[in-house]
């Protein structure tokens, strides 16, 4: 595979961009591999990568019943940021935004990171509370974070309404500058390319339909493309990972909700940063292509189907156009639903299980985007050592049993 | 908007409804016989069912009674609501 460079792309420019190379292979699968990865979104590719380049295990094989980042790595918001509560939590989306600050060099792919600034806003004295006991929590943890009173908020993205009479008054907000957005596809799609050169195969529209064992160790994996022997099996199927683990026999901490996004029509660059506001479930950025990319609120029920109520829709709307008055005559383009895996303690799961050589790697819930580089890093270290790292040791299976929970629904963003 | 029946008040609009979870989740008995274990299973380890599920709701804009339903997570389809108390519908996919 030849780089990407200026070079390249004066000489593709040339030829009318009509010979770029495919990106990655599109191999047979074979009979058997060391590592078996079920999913092929941005934290499965980037479990793959990480496995080759940290770890020298390039026998892997990623395996995915779709297309690449065609589950919630193509239907999130795209917001990175590390402004976490918690010690555990600081520690891992910290170390992710560090790999995000580097991933596009790292990748040879421009995933577009644009660290622009992520605004959390507090409409009332509880938010203005928790908010300040964040920033000082994570400026103890060695991260950027920055509270802004409203006129400097107000500095920050001019087009939010700070009047105290607005029907949710903006009573300042955490910055985190470091914080931003990247291109999601980008992201699975650099991944899986860096991935593939190093000798892993990545297997699309391949569904495992079960999962091996010889007693308590694991031996494989039925797929629709045959059975496929491995001694190590990473499952990271995001909405889908109550049922993947049933395969195994296991029972998950885990729920499964729809979360739904929604683009408007695209406009001149009018929003320079991330805002999200917690209490009200609004969080919009701008793309590059100029649409504004809008999250809203999770269902409470449980549900597979990728999309959602149309009153979560309809709440978050009324918010996004009290916040921001010059977005009232905007019309959306399009809204879809992903599927979220959340745990009661609104943190992850990366850890190894009961079943020898089966690794879960689930719960991400409504922010798992930011943690693509982090999660991918540790879980392939999990799984090459078969024990987590210091990182990802708080976010086992264990903490449910022994109680050290990992509570991040304040910090989440989403309520669920 | 979907329209849930409660069983008390008839069809409703969803946004009256609050959702309470996976159904038949029976507190334990003797609460100080249980080891750590067993208090996980209880308390975070759920079905997560893709299919046919029985969940609790509650009619919180109207009677404010919880009751029972049996919804499909792919569809989001109510297949039946019943009171609490009253026996769950067979399923048809092993749920006892």
């Amino acid at each position: 595979m030849t780089g990407f460079s200026v070079f390249s792309l004066v000489r593709n420019a040339l030829s009318y961009h009509e010979k770029w190379p495919r990106q990655w292979r599109s191999p047979e699968p074979k009979q058997e591999y060391d590592v078996v990865i079920i999913g092929g979104g941005g934290h499965g590719l980037a479990t793959a990568y990480y496995l080759a380049k940290n770890h020298g295990i390039t026998n892997v094989a990623v395996l995915e019943k779709g297309w690449l980042g065609g589950g919630n790595t193509g239907r999130n918001t795209t917001i990175v940021r590390s402004n976490y509560l918690w010690d555990e939590s600081s520690a891992i989306y910290e170390h992710s935004l560090k790999l995000w600050e580097g991933l596009s060099q790292d990748l040879n792919y421009n995933v577009m990171f644009s660290q622009r600034g992520v605004m959390n806003l507090a409409h009332n004295l509880g938010d203005v509370r928790s908010s300040k006991r964040r920033v000082y929590a994570n400026q103890l943890n060695g991260i950027d974070a920055e509270w802004l009173e409203p006129h400097q908020v107000k500095e920050f993205c001019p087009i939010i309404d700070i009047s105290p009479t607005a029907r949710y008054p903006v009573m300042g907000a955490t910055l985190q500058r470091r914080g931003g957005v990247a291109r999601h596809d980008a992201v699975a799609w650099g991944f899986a390319r860096a991935a593939d050169s190093r000798g892993v195969d990545i297997i699309q529209q391949c569904e495992v339909t079960g999962i091996l064992r010889e007693g308590d160790q694991v031996t494989g994996v039925e797929t629709t493309r045959g059975t496929i022997k491995a001694k190590k099996v990473g499952v990271v199927v995001a909405g889908h990972t109550s049922q993947v683990a049933q395969m195994a026999g296991l029972r998950l901490p885990v729920e499964s909700h729809p979360l739904q996004a929604l683009v408007s029509e695209p406009i001149k660059p009018i929003h320079p940063c991330v805002v999200m506001s917690n209490a009200v479930h609004v969080y919009v950025s701008q793309s590059d292509k100029g649409e504004l990319v809008i999250g809203a609120g999770v269902d409470a029920f449980v549900g597979y189907g990728q999309r959602g109520s149309f009153h979560i829709i309809e709440g978050q709307m009324g918010a996004l156009r009290e916040l921001f008055p010059i977005f009232s005559r905007l019309r959306m383009m399009r809204s879809w639903g992903g599927i979220v895996d959340t745990c009661p303690d609104a943190s992850a799961l990366v850890t190894k299980t009961p079943v020898q050589g089966l690794y879960i790697n689930a719960g991400w819930g409504t922010g798992g985007f930011k943690a693509t580089p982090g999660s991918g890093w540790t879980f392939a270290h999990t799984i090459a050592h078969d024990e987590p790292h210091p990182i990802n040791a708080p976010f086992s299976l264990q903490r449910f049993v022994n109680g050290y929970l990992v509570d991040e629904h304040g910090a989440a963003g989403v309520a669920h | 908007m979907k329209v849930i029946h409660c069983p008390y008040c008839g069809a409703r609009p969803e946004l009256e409804f609050r959702y309470g979870g996976e159904a038949h989740i029976a507190r334990p008995e003797d609460p100080e016989a249980l080891t750590d274990e067993e208090w996980a299973e209880f308390l975070f380890f759920r079905k997560n069912t893709k299919g046919l599920y029985r969940e609790r709701w509650m009619h919180a804009a109207g009677c404010r009674r919880w009751f029972n339903a049996v919804r499909d997570t792919a569809t989001y389809q109510f297949v039946a609501v019943y009171k609490v108390g009253e026996a769950p519908p067979d399923l048809g996919n092993g749920e006892g």
